[in-house]
């Protein structure tokens, strides 16, 4: 899980983790720092890989479950490569009862991964949310920054493959 | 310091700002029950086993983490408070597997107690019980989160005493779970192995892994000589297990109950703490003549080693060389003892019983199971009184009986091994002697986490510290690896107290009880005809017919270790 693809030679260690050095010169290094310096090594690598995760707790001289725990408390941060686009399909109450369960299915059916999980390609990562605000045009998803709205299951292959080049 | 009044249970007491109900209650000699809560720990408010009503408000408040206030009415015994102790208590269980029967801590459990203490016969709720996977891959600990209540006791003592925080609370909610750093089996974090997690846990959530079966198959193999050592500690913390008071001497019980269940000859670990006294005294005193690797650092602790491995593995070059009594024992017990028997080394079984859950990783080091010179099984104090329970036998009747020769000859230096202090003060009385033909017979340290103590040499002055606790050792490391320190000889030991305080030691305990057990082996040392490891007769013939002199080649080869470095994460 995680792991870092950068190899064992030192070099491309230093390769690896020099966008996170240069993260972490802006900042004190102290423990105040940890959730800021999180964002952006998630905003560099795309994800919190292990040895990431393991190198910001040594320069910030925390332990490594400390940091860990830190991670898997917000649902912010992620532990696994994200995809190129985020599906957010809303399953409030009322997106659910307008069907907001077959948009999911139809969607989970089209990608071939379930809720919470990345396509293989790396495309999409699909995710169900409590609610996204905007009720009126229940069922609803959005992809990125785009709102769908009043969608039926017939939609979705439509609406994804504006996404798949 | 200003001071309040109130009213607990319709008795008037003063006590400091600042201080918690809890402890007003208990000034008055009022007992709330706890569980979360924990005297050697920070405040976490965590469990709500400890509400209190105050009378004024009706409101709830958890005691351990409520201050008080002028004026306050308290009923801690409340209908409200009772049933909603109860409540919370039963809340805990809906979610907890409840198979006390086959539990490690069956018996010891403070979950259990609770439960049985609060009358609650059934659980009117059914709450999820979870099925998260076992940690049991490392020699020293076992993590089962199913039975955890995340308390928080192992996180706060791992975090505040032992300053290694390999444990935290990971993941929300329902979902919380105390675990290491991306759930890795936490034998491969940054853990020191000490046990300490495991002290502290009021359920069985962290204990140490077991080895019984594999001792109980060799006693019945025949064709094995089976050799049991014990560390110095266990003669005054054993009795505890069978209802005796803590700190009783019980050497003679211990030899009695241990030749009993089988082992074919009954030796003690002190007898090579004897040995490592020679070996890491004579080292010092080459260290401090020549102004080399000083501070001089102790190296017997297992605890101790690795978390310096992991932190201040610039340091490595200052820890003696000298392997632990358990290692040593094991093996003199394969070369010079199986010579002396006539036994093939190879048939010669050594089981160590020690209050360390961390000596079962020391066991597995890479370089101590070199040259068939390993010990071949750990079990804790609370392991082999359970064996001893299994054999029926009532060790509190049990007759005095001796340690078998040659290697259960020891003296009391070696015997105070076992609390904090002790073998600084054992390897002083040798090294003054050695250096200057004076008699040291007490440093005078009492069991503060972190004491000072300067002796005269000669015309030189040896400073030396002491550290128990490893968050205590890393405010005097910090300071050697700033070069402000004037240290001499630092002693190290993982555990409060030392290994009084292990992790592998009877439950439950506390700083009394570790007193109690620390002053056990100082009058064990007091009463002691030889107290100098010098003077212990089997310890000068095994260098005369075996080793030569400390330091030689021979001892060298069979009684010195290396290190190495680990990752800090």
């Amino acid at each position: 899980m995680g792991q870092c693809q950068c190899g064992n030679s030192a070099e491309s260690k230093e390769k690896y983790f020099a966008p996170l050095m240069k993260i972490l010169e802006g900042y004190e290094k102290k423990e105040k720092d940890l959730i800021p310096v999180l964002q952006k090594a998630q905003d560099e690598y795309g994800y919190l890989p292990q040895d990431v995760i393991k190198e910001i707790a040594n320069q910030l001289n925390l332990s490594f479950s400390q940091v860990y725990g830190v991670v898997t408390f917000y649902s912010q941060f992620h532990l696994e490569p994200r995809g190129e686009n985020i599906i957010r399909v809303c399953m409030g109450t009322a997106c659910h009862v307008r069907g907001a369960g077959e948009v999911l299915d139809k969607i989970t059916e089209e990608l071939g991964v379930d809720d919470g999980e990345t396509t293989e390609d790396l495309k999409f990562t699909l995710e169900s949310v409590a609610c996204i605000g905007a009720c009126g045009l229940a069922p609803v998803i959005m992809i990125n920054d785009d709102t769908h709205g009043r969608l039926g299951a017939d939609d979705i292959p439509e609406i994804l493959a504006q996404y798949k080049e | 310091m200003d001071t309040i009044t109130l009213t607990i249970d319709g008795q008037q007491v003063e006590v400091e700002q600042g201080a918690t109900l809890l402890e007003a209650a208990r000034e008055l000699g009022i007992e709330i029950p706890t569980l979360c809560y924990h005297p050697s720990l920070s405040l976490h408010g965590s469990c709500r086993v400890c509400v209190v009503e105050d009378a004024k408000s009706g409101r709830l408040l958890a005691s351990c983490v409520a201050p008080v206030n002028d004026g306050m009415e308290i009923v801690t015994n409340s209908s409200k408070a009772r049933i909603a102790r109860r409540t919370n208590v039963e809340l805990l269980l809906a979610n907890h597997p409840n198979d006390c029967l086959g539990c490690d801590r069956n018996g010891t459990c403070e979950l259990q107690d609770i439960t049985h203490d609060l009358g609650i016969t059934r659980i009117d709720f059914e709450g999820e019980v979870r099925d998260l996977p076992v940690d049991d891959v490392g020699p020293s600990l076992k993590r089962e989160p199913n039975k955890c209540i995340l308390c928080g006791r192992c996180v706060r003592v791992c975090e505040e005493v032992q300053g290694v925080s390999a444990l935290e609370f990971t993941q929300r909610g329902f979902e919380s779970i105390v675990t290491t750093g991306f759930d890795l089996p936490q034998s491969e974090v940054n853990c020191a192995n000490c046990g300490q997690c495991a002290t502290v846990c009021p359920t069985a959530a962290i204990t140490e892994n077991r080895c019984r079966e594999k001792v109980w198959n060799v006693l019945d193999d025949d064709s094995k000589h089976v050799i049991v050592q014990t560390a110095p500690s266990i003669q005054s913390t054993m009795g505890e297990e069978f209802g005796m008071e803590p700190g009783t001497v019980v050497t003679g019980k211990l030899a009695a109950a241990l030749r009993r269940l089988g082992f074919d000859k009954v030796f003690s670990t002190d007898f090579a703490a004897d040995l490592t006294i020679m070996e890491e005294g004579n080292e010092f005193i080459q260290r401090f003549k020549g102004k080399k690797k000083l501070p001089h650092i102790t190296s017997c602790c297992p605890g101790w080693v690795k978390f310096c491995e992991h932190n201040y593995h610039d340091l490595i070059e200052n820890l003696s060389s000298a392997k632990s009594p358990m290692s040593m024992f094991s093996s003199i017990s394969k070369t010079y003892y199986a010579k002396k028997m006539g036994i093939d080394a190879e048939d010669v079984y050594t089981v160590a019983i020690m209050p360390c859950t961390a000596k079962k990783f020391e066991m597995n080091r890479e370089e101590l199971q070199e040259g068939g010179l390993e010990t071949d099984a750990v079990l804790t104090t609370r392991e082999l009184a359970r064996m001893i329970k299994e054999m029926g036998i009532e060790f509190s009747t049990l007759e005095d009986e001796e340690y078998d020769s040659i290697l259960g000859t020891s003296t009391g230096a070696a015997t105070i091994f076992g609390t904090t202090g002790g073998v600084t003060e054992a390897a002083l009385r040798t090294v003054k002697e050695e250096l200057t033909g004076e008699s040291l017979d007490r440093l005078g340290l009492g069991f503060d986490g972190i004491q000072e103590a300067s002796l005269e040499i000669g015309d030189q002055t040896v400073n030396v510290v002491i550290a128990n606790g490893l968050a205590n050792a890393a405010k005097i490391l910090d300071e050697v690896r700033a070069g402000e320190s004037k240290y001499d000889f630092i002693e190290v030991m993982a555990c409060p107290k030392g290994c009084v305080g292990g992790g592998g030691q009877p439950l439950p305990t506390n700083d009394e009880i570790k007193k109690k057990r620390a002053q056990g082996l100082r009058n064990i040392d007091e009463s002691g005809k030889v107290r100098k490891s010098h003077k212990n007769p089997e310890i000068k013939k095994l260098y005369d017919d075996f080793l030569g002199e400390p330091l030689s080649g021979e001892s060298h080869h069979l009684l010195h270790t290396r290190y190495k470095k680990r990752d800090k994460n």
